[in-house]
């Protein structure tokens, strides 16, 4: 049993099926899920929130909720039966065999260790090594993980450290023990693409060099086609499909995968484009000159007696554009770029300290307060997680009459005709009106946010992230219920992402932005393919791609 | 919900009912029955409640008197039935004071933040750094005993609590994205504070109100005790209590029933909090 030949299986999942207890009865996370991982292999697990996956891959280290029932199956790891384990061999087990890393390195780490500590504990708890060794070993590992000067960065708490560097610190606490199994659970997902492109390279070397096996979940399918070699696609917790990742993107053969496949943004044929109406001569619908945003950090009593000035920090710094009337802007950036701040001063949540707002050739109001209601409708938002921008304790109808009533649009006996137009306009049956908000799936919440944001008959709608929170195929539908509405209604759009191929989708026209700066504003086509600036440039490289890369290619 | 296991059809009604916690029912159940009792005494008991009866001073309980007389003949069952209407009384209007009070201090420095929540929460500072009693006791004693002035110094005192639950809740609020939309379809401060703030972050209070008033009716029952609540000869538990102190060795029953009656009530509202922290903690 010991000696194994390097192909053998190192992971077997058989017929395993899970349930939880819930208020509502029993509900089946998995229903009988079989898959194995040979050694030295990656296995890469696709699917929607709800498909299981997260559940599947914990239940390889038995991390499995108190309210969670197996029902049948078995795994085994190297021909051990993880199920039937005791806590003391689990324990064992868990960090010497395999190891896992979580998808928020935030909140997976301990807010009140040290990094090295964190990252060499497993080596004191299971080799009996002395915290000195384990601080020595812990140095070592840290960089291997490319992390700069580990020796000082091992003594940094994780919250001096950035997302990728805390990502990087999991990764070593996981690889301490130096396991034969590494369980990535959407280890990429609250991370920059430039970041991912980075964190996933460097799982690629240590994968190569240490011979590790993979199990990587993802709901991304570009990432796992980067860094697998088979897939398993998973969908209300049973297997749609499995094989190679040739055969799953090239011929895949359920409806589901097609799906999909189908639904990748960069998959995405680019929506109609308009005649290009661009032309200088015409009146832009929106105009933006010189934005600047400032925020200032919060000020402590003694600050404000003595007079202190508070401190500033720039969030836009002189952006400017032009949309004209039914265009459509994609502004891009990674986190904390201020593409979100231009989004909030625009519909005057935030006030700009310099620069000037015109629509129609007219400057409106700095603040939302101040501006003429008529002025108020003009622009709207819909904003990024539907599972907040949303008020829970309103009805469906509630949500969507409340703007109608407040800016006086329509007689009271006028509402119902308007809310069922509303919902038809967004292609949600109209029984769902009498639903709480919070009775909807994440698509169709995003649905009523966006049937709110036209109940106020806008010009111009500005889209926060508004598909970052939804599931790809879910994505697919509403970007395609934008381009309708776009078409349909004449809206001018600006498009707030991360995400380039989203961007390219719907958008004529890009800007770039990083550190509140506008780096490369222009066409979308002609910046996509041909970007002047090296920070596109880097952008574009690192979203990852179905077609897979070479490993020499690093 | 992809997969709930299916169970047998039910009405909406009995599912819903299906899904309250024992606690929300048992407890509703308790208070309920109270508030009957309160309201049908008159049909309950021929006795009145403060006519004086030497003869049957010290009566034990018995087939008359069910459970027993106290040290003036009165009948102690009516006595608890009517100080039912006192105590109830005291629950309800005890906590509306201070509801409304701290609710509105709370949402007013949460949501605008700055210099107005700075003012606010050092009236709330001044108002904590009091002991709790003694401050009830002083305002009481100062405006005069009395059901009255009960309620006046429990606004007075006791809005701090839900100011604070009130406050950390629409301080997380006022950053929400959907009170972000509100303002962004150019709803007032009033309406979002109104209809989208206020309505979320109400939750935490009203678990704590039922508790609260089971703090209110033991603290108005030790004024009744200290002769600073309902004046005799009103029934009232905390009063009575304090009169049967005197025979505890020779007549148990006149301090024990009613205090059992604070009990009974105290735990009825307890499990209703419970309930509701239970069905609240996880929205449907």
């Amino acid at each position: 049993m010991s000696e194994k030949a390097p192909s053998e299986e190192l992971v077997r999942v058989e017929d395993l099926a899970i349930d939880f207890a819930t208020r509502y009865g029993a509900v089946q996370a998995l229903k009988g899920v079989s898959f194995a991982v040979k050694r030295g292999e990656a296995l890469g697990i696709v699917g929607e929130s709800g498909s299981g996956k997260t559940v599947a891959c914990r239940a390889i280290l038995k991390l499995i909720a108190a309210n969670a029932a197996v029902r049948s199956g078995r795994i085994l790891v190297a021909g051990e039966d993880v199920l039937a384990m005791n806590d003391a061999a689990l324990q064992r087990f868990r960090g010497e065999k395999a190891a896992m890393i979580f998808q928020n390195p935030s909140t997976h780490l301990d807010p009140i260790m040290p990094v090295w500590r964190q990252v060499g504990e497993a080596m004191v708890l299971h080799r009996g090594a002395s915290w000195r060794e384990a601080k020595t070993r812990a140095v070592e590992l840290l960089r291997d993980m490319q992390i700069t000067d580990p020796a000082r960065r091992a003594n940094a708490y994780p919250h001096e450290l950035s997302g990728g560097m805390r990502q990087r610190v999991m990764i070593a606490a996981a690889l301490a023990c130096e396991p034969d199994l590494l369980i990535a659970d959407e280890p990429t997902t609250a991370l920059d693409v430039t970041v991912q492109a980075q964190i996933l390279a460097l799982l690629r070397r240590i994968r190569r060099e240490r011979q590790l096996s993979l199990i990587l979940v993802s709901h991304d399918l570009g990432v796992v086609a980067e860094m697998c070699d088979r897939v398993v696609v998973m969908k209300d917790g049973a297997v749609m499909e499995a094989g190679t990742v040739e055969q799953i993107l090239t011929a895949p053969r359920n409806d589901y995968t097609r799906r999909l496949i189908a639904s990748q943004p960069s998959l995405m044929k680019p929506a109609a484009r308009r005649p290009a109406e661009a032309s200088p001569q015409a009146a832009p619908r929106l105009s933006v000159e010189g934005l600047k945003v400032q925020f200032r950090s919060a000020q402590s009593l003694t600050g404000w007696i003595l007079r202190r000035p508070p401190h500033l920090v720039a969030a836009v710094d002189d952006v400017s554009f032009i949309l004209p009337q039914g265009g459509s802007l994609g502004i891009v950036g990674e986190s904390g770029s201020g593409k979100s701040s231009v989004a909030r001063t625009l519909i005057g949540l935030v006030a700009s300290q310099a620069g000037r707002i015109l629509v129609d050739g007219q400057p409106i109001e700095k603040l939302l307060q101040h501006r003429p209601l008529a002025e108020q409708r003009k622009m709207q938002m819909v904003f990024q997680d539907p599972f907040l921008s949303l008020n829970p304790a309103m009805t469906v109808a509630a949500t969507l009459a409340e703007p109608l009533r407040q800016h006086r649009l329509c007689a009271d006996r006028e509402i119902p005709e308007r809310l069922a137009d509303l919902m038809a306009k967004v292609e949600l049956p109209p029984n769902l009106l009498e639903r709480r908000t919070t009775q909807l799936s994440g698509g169709q919440r995003q649905r009523v946010g966006i049937a709110r944001a036209l109940a106020l008959e806008p010009e111009i709608l500005i889209a926060d992230e508004v598909t970052s929170a939804l599931d790809v195929t879910i994505q697919a539908q509403i970007l395609g219920l934008f381009d309708r509405l776009r078409r349909e209604m004449g809206l001018t759009l600006v498009l707030i992402s991360h995400d380039l191929a989203v961007v390219r989708f719907l958008c004529e026209q890009v800007a770039v932005m990083r550190q509140g700066k506008l780096v490369e504003y222009g066409p979308t086509e002609q910046v996509l393919s041909h970007p002047r600036e090296d920070y596109t440039k880097a952008l574009l490289a690192a979203i990852p791609r179905l077609s897979r890369r070479s490993d020499a290619a690093e | 919900m992809s997969a709930i296991a299916a169970g047998r059809p039910e009405s909406p009604v009995g599912r819903i009912w299906g899904l309250l916690p024992a606690t929300l029912k048992v407890g509703c159940g308790i208070t309920l029955l109270w508030i009957v009792l309160a309201l049908a005494v008159p049909l309950l008991t021929s006795f009145n409640p403060i006519k004086v009866d030497v003869i049957n001073m010290l009566k034990p309980p018995g087939e008359t008197y069910w459970l027993g007389a106290d040290a003036l003949g009165r009948d102690i069952f009516t006595r608890i039935l009517y100080g039912a209407r006192a105590d109830l009384m005291m629950a309800f209007f005890g906590v509306v004071g201070p509801i409304i009070l701290g609710t509105t201090i709370g949402m007013l420095g949460g949501y605008f933040g700055g210099r107005i929540d700075m003012i606010l929460m050092r009236i709330f500072e001044i108002t904590v750094s009091f002991p709790y009693f003694v401050l009830v006791i002083a305002i009481v004693a100062v405006l005069g005993p009395g059901l009255k002035s009960y309620f006046i110094s429990l606004t007075l005192v006791n809005w701090v609590s839900y100011a604070r639950l009130v406050r950390s809740q629409a301080l997380v609020l006022r950053n929400a994205d959907f009170v972000l939309a509100a303002r962004g379809m150019g709803f007032s401060h009033a309406r979002t504070m109104l209809f989208h703030v206020l309505p979320n972050a109400m939750v935490p209070s009203a678990v704590f109100v039922m508790t609260d008033a089971v703090l209110t009716i033991v603290l108005g029952s030790s004024l009744g005790f200290l002769g600073l609540g309902v004046q005799p000869p009103t029934p009232e538990w905390g009063a009575m209590i304090a009169e049967g102190a005197n025979y505890l060795t020779s007549a148990w029953w006149i301090a024990f029933f009613p205090g059992l009656a604070i009990c009974s009530l105290a735990l009825g509202l307890s499990l209703i909090a419970d309930g509701l922290a239970r069905l609240l903690d996880t929205g449907p």
